[in-house]
């Protein structure tokens, strides 16, 4: 047995999420909040993201740089972050089971929020056919291999997914000093800003194959390339000794699974309301866990408005029930998934299908209750839906809808 | 203590080498490392041990219940089990007593249990009973819905194969065995009574030879002038499924056997995952161990008949095994005395279970091996989740705390454990090898978290050791 050790907050995970959580809660004057990171170095995932894209419009700044300003936030406001430590389970409602270097400990606390991030299905969990060579990689892999050890990749590269974390592993090959042969997504076209398409293509030379699915990977020891099928039926075999296999992200729901946590159907991570409660009273989920990846500021922005709640539930304040928020297709999820009144968080959603002119509409047992322009939609791209209606939730009827429409 | 995997082979004659280092061939080295007076060398085409069939099966350690009755392969594996399990026990190779149910799925099926019951009897096993489907589903209550009733065998277990054929070739080397790794046997020949391997790392003479070359064992078979077998790889395709799924099943479920083959399996295993498969296809090409698209399709369709819930899981692996069928269904194990030669052929679908079994029956083929000894025994690190892991042993932890550093995170592989293995008696040779031996990489992320860190300390031991012998032992 080991000893039980109190502290107020217990915060899992030392990304944008759990960070900007800490940092707000500590500077509240809640008295002991601790983030817990298994990784050696707290940040998330931007550690890895050697590039731009993070901070502020006036603030630009790359991934690693926006990662060492969250630690600091935090550590400066009062959190104590603690790497190298893993939360292994739930030892009570309250309580989880960690290790780390000093040994197995467990943590009780006042509040739990899960800030665990997501990851990309590797080509086993998408049932990619074929061998098992070396040189299969996906996008958070190879950015901590060419980015934090500085370790080679081969020389030609296949990078399957034209989003945009798909052109952010292309730089990345690049990066390394190897060529991008193809891209291939199986939609019928990149899912990206029309000009990040155009560069890669024109000024890299890498091929889009749109329609397209790998159907098998090929080569003994090392990869030699792999066969793509088109929607059409054709084959064709592309040589390379590398292929990335981008996006398709899942939440690192463990956590929340081991401990009979309820969790969405769409997006898989736990079913959260407005105020970032989870099923279990006292336990919050922020960030990519219950929506595996959007901006890192969208994480930070959750992270911050869940300090809220987790200081008015210290205060005493009561867990409204709330309804389940539930999506009609082509939308695949949206999150937070369960709705009460009070909401005042935006929603991101994600379709499966391209609308140029995307519409809106949330209804409550066949009651229209808000009408929102979107504008195009693109699958594995973020939609945002305002929380202007949430007033008009009836807490005892049944679940609110969201359909889109358009062309 | 030599392990080598580059360089010339040693100029003095052996008195008996091994051919293959799968589980079979490391097997019969170590049993043969029990006589002190003899020189054994163990030679591997690839460059670890494990790497061929022994590495892609379903990791059950079989009763036996139901083999052909009467059969070699009935008496070994019967044999085989008991041995395994003594040795599981004493060298920390997991081992789980889950308990098997055939179940019936249809009235055929159903009709068919009572005569596989009165077959386990023949085969000596006699604790298996039929069990009507109340009990079924209370025992599993995950099942799909439509079985009539189950044959319970509850002596099946499950195994980590790694750590068997691990523990074996480590046992064997540490007794003063040779392992000479990347050293495909191309030609043989016989002089002045003695074997003349010609091998891609050189000539390799030797008084006795055992071919325990798994699939290639017929090519090798016909090099030294015999035509008793022909091996066609009948490929068997798995999905393995994450540890969330693991609550999902309690027992190896298995379908009612048809003439086609013992069909596809639901099973937990020792890491704590789920097995789904295998197949069985009759195929030409030795070296087609991946994956397709419609063996993938079928397996599915069939879990998702036993197990419903398993198909909403992540799949965490892929892989593809291929058994040596032959002509005939039993081993083909045959000793040819005057030429110092014994083949160990045919070893299909049991040879895991069967391994100490057809080790001891092959060397007692051998003449004139002189005295035996016990070896010192082999405390092999835990890759199972019965057992308490390094991560779950504070004692451990605080005498170093490397042991409480994860690396991995869905496995739960410590930095200890990784340098650990990196250090062992037989390193591995790549990051594969590096997964059987402490499931560094084997998790639900692949390498999303991990693969670049475990890399890392990879290639940091390889460059370190690469000033020196780089496959030597380097501590006693
Ligand atoms: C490849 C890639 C590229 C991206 N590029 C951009 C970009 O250019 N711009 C942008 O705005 N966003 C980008 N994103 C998205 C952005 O990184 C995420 O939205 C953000 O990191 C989410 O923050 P988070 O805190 O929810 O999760 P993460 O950053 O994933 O952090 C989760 C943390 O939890 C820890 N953890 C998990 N489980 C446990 C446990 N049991 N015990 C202890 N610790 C645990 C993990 O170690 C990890 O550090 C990218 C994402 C990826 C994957
Ligand atoms: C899908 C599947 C499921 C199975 N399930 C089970 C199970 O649940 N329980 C069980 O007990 N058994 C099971 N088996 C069977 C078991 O895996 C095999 O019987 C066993 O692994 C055979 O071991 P081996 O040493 O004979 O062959 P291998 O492991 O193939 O070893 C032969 C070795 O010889 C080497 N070699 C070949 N030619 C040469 C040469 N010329 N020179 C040097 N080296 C050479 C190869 O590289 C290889 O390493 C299963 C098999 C399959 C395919």
């Amino acid at each position: 047995m080991t000893d039980v050790r109190e502290v107020d907050v217990l915060v899992v995970g030392a990304g944008p999420a759990g960070l900007a959580a800490a940092a707000r809660l500590a500077a509240a004057g809640v008295g002991r909040v601790e983030v817990l990171d298994r990784e050696r170095q707290a940040g998330g995932v931007p550690r890895h993201c050697a590039h731009g894209g993070f901070g502020t419009w006036s603030r630009p700044l790359t991934g690693p740089a926006y990662a060492r300003r969250l630690v600091a936030a935090a550590e400066r406001a009062g959190a104590v972050v603690r790497t190298g430590v893993t939360a292994l389970d739930w030892a009570g409602p309250l309580a989880l089971h960690t290790v780390g270097p000093h040994g197995p400990e467990t943590i009780a606390a006042r509040a739990v929020v899960l800030a665990t991030g997501a990851r990309e299905r590797p080509r086993t969990a998408r049932l990619v056919p074929g061998t098992r060579p070396a040189g299969v990689y996906t996008t958070g892999e190879l950015q901590q291999a060419v980015h934090l050890y500085g370790q080679r990749v081969g020389a030609r590269a296949v990078v399957v997914g034209a989003e945009d974390v798909s052109y952010a592993a292309a730089d990345t090959v690049r990066a390394a000093g190897a060529r991008v042969v193809a891209m291939v997504t199986d939609l019928p076209r990149a899912q990206t800003a029309p000009a990040r398409a155009l560069d890669s293509r024109l000024r890299h030379g890498a091929v889009l194959l749109t329609g397209t699915t790998v159907a098998d990977l090929l080569g003994h020891g090392r990869l030699s390339g792999v066969r793509v099928r088109h929607r059409d039926g054709r084959t064709a075999v592309l040589p390379c000794d590398t292929v990335v296999f981008t996006g398709d992200f899942v939440p690192d729901h463990e956590l929340a699974r081991r401990g009979g946590l309820t969790l969405d159907a769409g997006t898989r991570g736990p079913a959260v309301d407005g105020s970032l409660h989870t099923s279990r009273p006292g336990v919050y989920a922020v960030g990519s866990v219950l929506h595996a990846v959007e901006s890192a500021a969208t994480a930070a922005r959750e992270g911050a408005h869940v300090a809220r709640t987790v200081l008015d539930t210290l205060a005493g304040a009561e867990r409204p029930a709330g309804v389940p928020l539930v999506v009609d297709p082509p939308l695949r999820w949206i999150a937070p998934n369960r709705v009460t009144p009070a909401d005042g968080l935006p929603y991101v959603l994600r379709t499966t299908a391209f609308l140029s002119r995307a519409v809106a509409e949330v209804t409550q047992d066949g009651r229209p209750l808000h009408r929102e322009r979107l504008g195009a939609a693109v699958p594995n791209r973020t939609l945002g839906l305002t929380a202007r209606w949430t007033s008009r939730v009836d807490p005892g009827g049944g679940p609110v809808r969201v359909g889109l429409t358009g062309r | 203590m030599t392990v080598t995997a580059h360089g010339p082979l040693p100029a003095t004659p052996y008195d008996v080498t091994v051919v293959g280092a799968g589980v079979v061939g490391s097997a019969v080295a170590r049993e043969l490392a029990r006589h002190p007076e003899l020189r054994v060398a163990l030679v591997e085409a690839q460059d670890d041990v494990g790497q061929g069939t022994s590495k892609a099966n379903t990791a059950i350690l079989h009763t036996g219940f139901d083999a052909v009755p009467g059969s070699l392969e009935a008496r070994l594996v019967r044999e085989g089990a008991r041995l395994l399990a003594a040795y599981a026990a004493e060298s920390g190779i997991p081992v789980e007593p889950v308990g098997a149910l055939l179940v019936a799925w249809d009235e055929e099926q159903h009709a068919a249990l009572p005569g596989l019951l009165e077959k386990a009897e023949r085969n000596h096993y006699r604790d298996a009973r039929l069990v009507g489907p109340a009990e079924l589903y209370a025992r599993e209550p995950d099942l799909g819905p439509g079985a009539l009733g189950a044959l319970h065998v509850p002596g099946e277990s499950i195994i980590c194969p790694w750590t068997t054929t691990l523990a074996y070739a480590t046992q064997a080397v540490r007794a003063g065995a040779d392992l000479h790794l990347n050293c495909r046997v191309e030609r043989a020949s016989r002089q002045d009574g003695a074997h003349v391997l010609r091998t891609t790392r050189g000539t390799l003479r030797t008084r006795l030879l055992v071919n325990a070359a798994g699939l290639h064992a017929d090519t090798l078979d016909r090099a030294l002038g015999h035509d008793d077998f022909t091996v066609t790889p009948r490929r068997g395709q798995l999905l393995v499924f994450d540890k969330l799924a693991r609550s999902l099943v309690r027992h190896i479920l298995l379908p009612v056997p048809t003439a086609l083959g013992k069909g596809v399996l639901v099973a937990p295993t020792v890491y704590g995952t789920v097995l789904l498969g295998p197949t069985a296809e009759d195929l030409d090409d030795k070296r087609d161990t991946g994956s397709t698209a419609e063996g993938l399709a079928l397996l599915r369709e069939k879990g998702g008949r036993v197990l419903p819930a398993l198909l909403d899981e992540e799949v965490t692996a892929v892989y593809a095994g291929l058994r040596a069928a032959t002509e005939q269904d039993d081993y083909r194990i045959t000793a040819h005395p005057e030429e110092g030669y014994v083949t160990v052929g045919g070893i299909r679908s049991t040879g895991l279970t069967a391994s100490l079994a057809i080790a001891s029956y092959v060397t007692d083929l051998l003449p004139g091996l002189g005295p035996t000894r016990e070896l010192e025994p082999v405390r092999m690190p835990n890759l199972g989740e019965a057992f308490p892991r390094p991560y779950q042993r504070p004692e451990l932890i605080a005498a170093d705390p490397e042991y409480g550093t994860l690396v991995c995170h869905c496995e739960r592989v410590s930095r200890g454990e990784i340098r650990d293995a990196l250090a062992a008696t037989i390193p591995p040779a790549g990051l594969d090898g590096l997964r059987r031996r402490t499931r560094a990489r084997a998790g639900r992320c692949q390498g999303f978290y991990c693969g670049a860190a475990v890399r890392a300390l990879f290639e940091e031991t390889r460059r370190a050791s690469a000033v020196g012998e780089p496959f030597e032992e380097a501590r006693p």
